[in-house]
């Protein structure tokens, strides 16, 4: 790999992994989603430091260039962070969707007890 | 009828000031032993005030959640005040009120554990409902593909006229629920927990004036949804969705 390649993907690696640890020191960032990029970061430095494995995956996924391979596996963490959030929204989406029928029940109770009605609970 | 159940009809409306009222008094007319609830789904016109005036109670949720969500709502109410038997219905005036004490006869009897109001029932020879061509193709697929897993003759899926009673009520308000689109899946849901499923032909007229949620692309969706939810449904173990007993 050309010196200028190996220097600009060592640099965005490290710049990646640092501005992530720093988001999760500041807390704008969750631990729990903070691995996946730190992940990609690792392997992207990995990757830069040791041609040899690099060249090795190229041919193990059949590609031509060693720089499709970069590519490839920042499309594959891209979509797997995707996926993630995806989950994520969903699992806040039954979340919300909870919490809003809640809601409308408890005013409902409210109203109810407002209007001097004993609301009777039965489970 | 058992005097002694508590009823509730549920009926999830998103802006039906115009028919909510209306809806209200069929209901009041042709079932006055049930007590009738309002699922005001986020409405921005005044169908809360006009439910509540009507005599319904009224839930109110902060914002629109969709039709499915406004349902569930509906249930878990109903199972935390203690009803036995629910009855749904539109708040379009899509669904004619003189049915909700036949459709709930059937379930407070005991013959069935939920009864689906059908507009194509093969004895129904008055049906005045229209669709558009993909949601009439795909209602008429779901219902052909629902019969086979079900091995019991479904016409009508989609159809949101039902009566339950409490078992299915608590089927409802479970996350198993599909309640962002719930339809043909949920009858397959039902059949595999080993639930009784009838069919009761009821009349049902072109919704006036609503943005029905079948159009525009919605009934590809339809389409899409209801082939992954039921292929799903019937990948996952059927025990995850017994709550029969």
């Amino acid at each position: 790999m050309p010196l200028q390649q190996k220097f600009f993907a060592i640099i965005i690696s490290l710049f990646l992994m640092v501005f992530i640890i720093e988001l999760v020191r500041r807390k704008k960032l969750r631990e729990e989603y903070s691995w996946l990029w730190l992940l990609t970061g690792t392997i992207i430095l990995l990757l830069a430091l040791w041609y040899d494995l690099l060249q090795w995956m190229t041919s193990l996924i059949g590609a031509g260039l060693p720089t499709s391979t970069l590519f490839f596996l920042g499309l594959v963490f891209l979509i797997l962070i995707a996926i993630q959030f995806s989950v994520k929204v969903s699992a806040l989406h039954t979340q919300v969707k909870n919490l809003a029928q809640e809601n409308g029940l408890l005013k409902n109770r409210i109203e109810k007890l407002e209007e001097g009605e004993t609301p009777k609970r039965e489970k | 009828m058992n005097t002694s159940s508590k009823i509730l009809t549920i009926i999830p409306a998103l802006n039906e000031e115009k028919n909510i009222a209306q809806v209200i008094d069929g209901i009041k007319k042709n079932a006055p032993f049930c007590d009738i609830l309002v699922i005001d789904d986020g409405s921005s016109d005044s169908t809360a005030v006009l439910a509540k005036t009507a005599g319904a109670k009224v839930i109110h949720l902060p914002f629109n959640m969709g039709y499915g969500i406004a349902l569930q709502t509906g249930y878990k109410y109903a199972l935390e005040n203690g009803y036995h038997y629910m009855a749904q219905i539109d708040g379009d005036g899509q669904h004619d009120p003189q049915y909700i004490k036949e459709l709930l006869e059937i379930v407070t009897s005991g013959e069935a554990d939920i009864t689906i109001g059908s507009r194509f029932s093969k004895n129904n020879r008055n049906h005045t409902y229209k669709a558009g061509w993909v949601k009439r193709t795909g209602i008429i697929l779901f219902a052909y593909i629902t019969s086979i897993i079900i091995k019991q003759k479904v016409s009508d899926p989609t159809s949101g006229y039902q009566a339950i009673n409490r078992k299915v009520a608590k089927f409802y308000a479970s996350e198993s629920y599909p309640s962002d689109y719930p339809d043909a899946d949920v009858i397959i849901m039902l059949h595999r927990s080993g639930f009784q499923i009838k069919e009761l032909p009821v009349v049902m007229y072109q919704n006036r004036n609503r943005k029905s949620m079948h159009s525009g692309m919605k009934p590809f969706y339809y389409i899409f949804k209801m082939f992954l939810s039921i292929f799903l449904t019937l990948l996952r173990k059927s025990e995850l969705l017994n709550q029969r007993n």
